[in-house]
């Protein structure tokens, strides 16, 4: 048997709530929004699709330019001078940027699917993922812009 | 009524995500999502193997070992010695004149286009709805996964630095 209400507590009747009815009968109820809905939880899971899509597409790119190493050095070195350019450098640094949050909160899915508090936690745990993701962003800036800074602004 | 699942109460998986099978009585089983391992003595074959929980074991085993690697690769080509400008052929040569630095990029070409395309397969399997479109997205997919992975591994062991 089911329990009154349906398998969802139901609490206060559309009426009794004064909200619009619902299309189904009195006492069912569809599951409303969630902890993880809309918040930290599903935001990190967007990003995480978006950057894993992204990433995808540089390496069969990535794969395709190295591959030149088999035709000629002169192929290879003129298409690597185009990840020199300060365009492609700039574009170079979204790419650490994507693959570090993708890295990062990945190992915070491991830690929701594996850790036994892993749940619990995941927020703290995406905070933490930005907080260390801006650092090593920030202190990788001048490393890896350093070619295009140089190009800028001369010694 | 029972809530049981009854097996000639399931529906084909294309309509699954209705929850119409259920067959509780209840009209909030149009928002049910069937349980996902429920198998029928009608089950394709195909469909009876671990396969799914196998590629999700996969996707957080490899990505662990993803992380050093890219990361790795990362620190030396783009942040230290002067960040890309130090690229180009003879780099290259010196790198892979190491068995090392081979193993660790072939390793990182094929975990991380496998971790990619099953990634793919995800993300197509939720937003193209249609069958025939899934079967050509993912089929399109897997040909240019298998052509980088293939060239890729190529490239590697037949590498010439004195080409």
């Amino acid at each position: 048997m089911l329990a009154a209400g349906g398998p969802y507590p139901a609490g206060l009747t559309d009426t009794e709530a004064g909200r619009a009815p619902n299309p189904l009968p009195e006492g069912f109820s569809v599951p409303a929004g969630t902890l993880y809905r809309g918040r930290e939880g599903m935001w990190s899971w967007v990003a995480h699709r978006v950057t894993g899509v992204l990433i995808f597409f540089f390496l069969f790119a990535h794969v395709l330019d190295t591959a030149l190493v088999r035709v000629s050095p002169e192929a290879y070195d003129t298409v690597i001078q185009t990840y020199k350019t300060p365009l492609v450098n700039l574009m170079e640094y979204g790419l650490v940027a994507a693959i570090l949050f993708h890295a990062l909160n990945g190992l915070r899915v491991v830690a929701v699917d594996f850790w036994s508090k892993g749940p619990k936690y995941q927020r703290q745990m995406l905070w933490t993922v930005v907080g260390v993701w801006v650092v090593l962003l920030a202190g990788s800036f001048y490393n890896i812009l350093e070619h295009t800074l140089l190009t800028w602004f001369g010694k | 009524m029972s809530t049981e699942i009854s097996d000639a109460l399931v529906v084909p998986s294309a309509q699954a995500h209705t929850g119409k099978g259920l067959g509780t009585g209840n009209p909030a089983d149009e928002f049910v999502i069937e349980p996902p391992r429920k198998r029928t003595r009608k089950t394709p074959r195909r469909t009876r193997t671990n396969f799914e929980m196998l590629a999700w074991l996969f996707m957080r085993l490899s990505g662990i070992v993803l992380v050093v690697l890219i990361l790795g690769h990362l620190l030396i080509m783009l942040v230290l010695d002067g960040g890309v400008s130090k690229i180009g052929f003879a780099f290259v040569a010196g790198r892979w004149a190491s068995p090392f630095w081979q193993g660790w990029d072939l390793l990182m070409l094929w975990l991380a286009m496998l971790h990619g395309a099953n990634g793919m397969r995800t993300v197509i399997n939720d937003y193209a709805e249609k069958d025939s479109t899934r079967l050509w997205l993912k089929g399109l997919m897997g040909a240019a996964t298998v052509f980088t992975v293939l060239l890729g591994t190529l490239v590697i062991f037949t590498f010439d630095p004195n080409i």
